[in-house]
């Protein structure tokens, strides 16, 4: 079993001119557990198209126990990755939940053993868009299947079964990472004791949708996107992916938290400069969100995962009724949102809840308050991490796990 | 009415002191190992005391976020949630009991709840302050105002009880929802249960709060 009790601290600085993509993902790949499954183990797609072989990057931390009953699987959002409790190989910067993971945190690692896998059609080492199709030697750009949340899911069910685990003891995501969860369970509740979708919802709303279609546009509409084969060309939309990521950062955060950080602040000037440099704080803020995360992540795996969570409607995968897809369960349930949450608003987390309800599932529901915004499920929440330390301790009891 | 001791043999006594006698009355009601949801589970001492009592498999909805999150805090599972809006997603006889503790004359529409109670659970405990009581009646009587006690501490205009009801009056609702009353309990303001042989109309006046078990003649069907 590989569990990686050695923290690795091997942080890269960035270089001053871009690495070409191949290496940075290899970089990035080097520092992970992988694991490949062959042709003959494909995954058959909900696309109907199936893809193999293929790989999964992930990274664990603690130690799996004799009875293989204390694994934590974390499911990563949008762009995240396995890191989510060690140091990003490609900005060095530290995990991405270590708020909430890691040794005597809510999600004790030296309690739990904890998995993290990048998701099907990532660009931190699992199989997407930027890797080379073995049929073809050539990167599948854009004849990468369409992928679903819940494909993600059966490749992270592939790698658990290879763990050689029967059931987690907990899954558990914000936002994207929060629709696998409840996909698992869905899918595979059986395998699932507890399960803790954060900060998300059971259908990607209308609004959603179209926060998602302006990036996906940002991206297409730059020349180096070149239809999706910019790694021919040796370049990368580096410039509308960096407009998605500014118009998607802004969905993260709340009115409030933009008003209280920046306000009306103009960044190193006294006066308007009368051009378009980034002459106000927010301005400067949102261009260096953009800068930095291109540098880290594949314009296309940008394309297909949004599509992933536009596709995700856990009722219209189940007859039209949310209920359906929770029937029978034994899964215990923590439902968190956050007052200021206006990507995934509380009252998507009570229609999950209701769901619940209507089939006597056992669930907890927490809606925590912030100013925050989306991102508050990142950020340091006293009153989240007691829910979460509170839910998880009582359900290691039920579990027969030491406290 | 039933003239059982206070004291149940599955209560500890340091538990039992600390415990709401109300709390106390209901856990005597409660078949062990059964599943429980209480609606309205504020601290959640309830349900904590049936989990540790009687190893219930225990539910909660509170309407203070507050609440709700010092719940889940101590590991319980308990949502954020309304009586009068959220009962209606639960399927029928979904649990052995549905409480209601003390919450009943905060709802906007009692007998909606009840009913909703009485489907939900096999049985249904409500417990409620009874206006009823000699002490309101008389408060009523000599000040002409709205009584103020231990179990009503707001003014009229703060209190959330917007359908306070005597005992009598509890039990005319029970019958027009179907209801089979299978035990009521009243006790007196030092927490002595009334003996049974007082008439309901004594009990009515000496009783400060009651707790019934019900369940409805519509689902006798299951036992």
């Amino acid at each position: 079993m590989a569990a990686d009790n050695t923290p690795r601290s091997k942080a890269h600085s960035r270089t001053p001119q871009d690495p070409p993509l191949g290496e940075v993902m290899a970089r990035a790949a080097s520092e992970s557990d992988m694991v490949s499954f062959d042709a003959d183990q494909s995954l058959l797609l909900d696309c109907d198209r199936t893809l193999g072989p293929f790989t999964t990057s992930y990274k664990t931390y603690g130690t799996l126990n004799a009875d293989r009953s204390n694994a934590v699987l974390i499911c990563h959002a949008l762009t995240g990755d396995q890191y989510v409790a060690s140091p990003h190989p490609i900005t060095g910067k530290p995990g991405w939940w270590e708020t909430l993971v890691g040794p005597d945190k809510p999600i004790d690692t030296n309690r739990f053993f904890v998995i993290c896998a990048n998701i099907l059609g990532g660009c931190m080492g699992s199989t997407g868009p930027a890797e080379i199709n073995q049929a073809t030697g050539q990167p599948y750009g854009l004849s990468f299947p369409v992928i679903t949340i819940g494909d993600m899911v059966e490749a992270q069910l592939r790698l658990i079964d290879h763990l050689g685990i029967d059931q987690l003891f907990a899954v558990v995501g914000g936002s994207m990472g929060g629709m696998q969860v409840l996909e698992w369970v869905a899918r595979h509740g059986e395998r699932v004791f507890s399960a803790i979708p954060i900060a998300t919802a059971a259908l990607h709303s209308s609004q959603n949708i179209a926060f998602h279609e302006v990036g996906r546009q940002a991206v297409m509409a730059d020349p180096n996107w070149h239809g999706g084969n910019y790694y021919a060309h040796d370049t990368k939309p580096t410039n509308g992916l960096a407009v998605a990521r500014m118009a998607a950062h802004i969905t993260y955060l709340s009115e409030d938290a933009l008003q209280t950080k920046f306000g009306r602040n103009l960044q190193n000037r006294n006066a308007h400069s009368f051009s378009f440099d980034a002459d106000f704080q927010v301005e400067s803020y949102l261009r260096h969100q953009g800068s930095t995360f291109v540098d880290r992540f594949d314009a296309n795996s940008y394309l297909y995962i949004t599509r992933a969570m536009d596709y995700f409607d856990l009722a219209a995968e189940h007859g039209g009724v949310l209920a359906n897809a929770f029937t029978d369960t034994e899964t215990r349930f923590c439902v968190v949102s956050f007052t200021s949450d206006w990507l995934y608003p509380t009252r998507e987390s009570r229609q999950i809840v209701q769901a619940l309800n209507a089939v006597a599932a056992n669930v907890s529901f927490v809606e925590i308050e912030s100013d925050k915004g989306h991102d508050a499920f990142l950020l340091d929440e006293p009153e989240f991490f007691n829910t979460i330390t509170g839910f998880i301790s009582a359900n290691a009891k039920r579990r027969g796990l030491p406290i | 009415m039933t003239t059982q001791s206070l004291q149940s043999p599955g209560l500890r006594s340091g538990q039992a002191q600390a415990a709401r006698v109300d709390h106390l009355l209901i856990a005597e009601m409660v078949t062990p190992g059964s599943r429980v949801l209480d609606v309205g589970c504020g601290d959640g001492a309830l349900l904590q005391l049936l989990t540790e009592t009687k190893a219930i498999d225990g539910r909660g909805v509170e309407l203070s976020r507050e609440r709700v999150n010092a719940c889940v805090t101590q590991g319980l599972s308990v949502i954020q949630g309304d009586a009068d809006a959220d009962l209606d997603a639960y399927p029928d006889q979904a649990f052995d009991y549905a409480i209601l503790s003390l919450t009943i004359q905060a709802t906007q529409r009692p007998k909606t709840v009840l009913k909703n109670l009485l489907r939900i659970g096999k049985r249904a405990i409500v417990s409620f302050p009874n206006f009823g009581h000699w002490k309101i009646r008389w408060d009523l009587t000599v000040t002409g105002r709205m009584p103020r006690s231990r179990n009503l501490p707001e003014p009229w205009y703060m209190s959330p009880d917007a359908h306070l009801c005597s005992i009598v009056d509890f039990e005319d609702l029970c019958s027009k929802v179907d209801a089979e009353v299978e035990d009521a309990v009243a006790f007196n303001s030092g927490g002595r249960r009334l003996p049974i042989r007082h008439p309901v109309s004594l009990q009515n006046l000496l009783g400060e709060k009651a707790v019934f078990l019900m369940r409805s003649r519509g689902w006798n069907k299951d036992g």
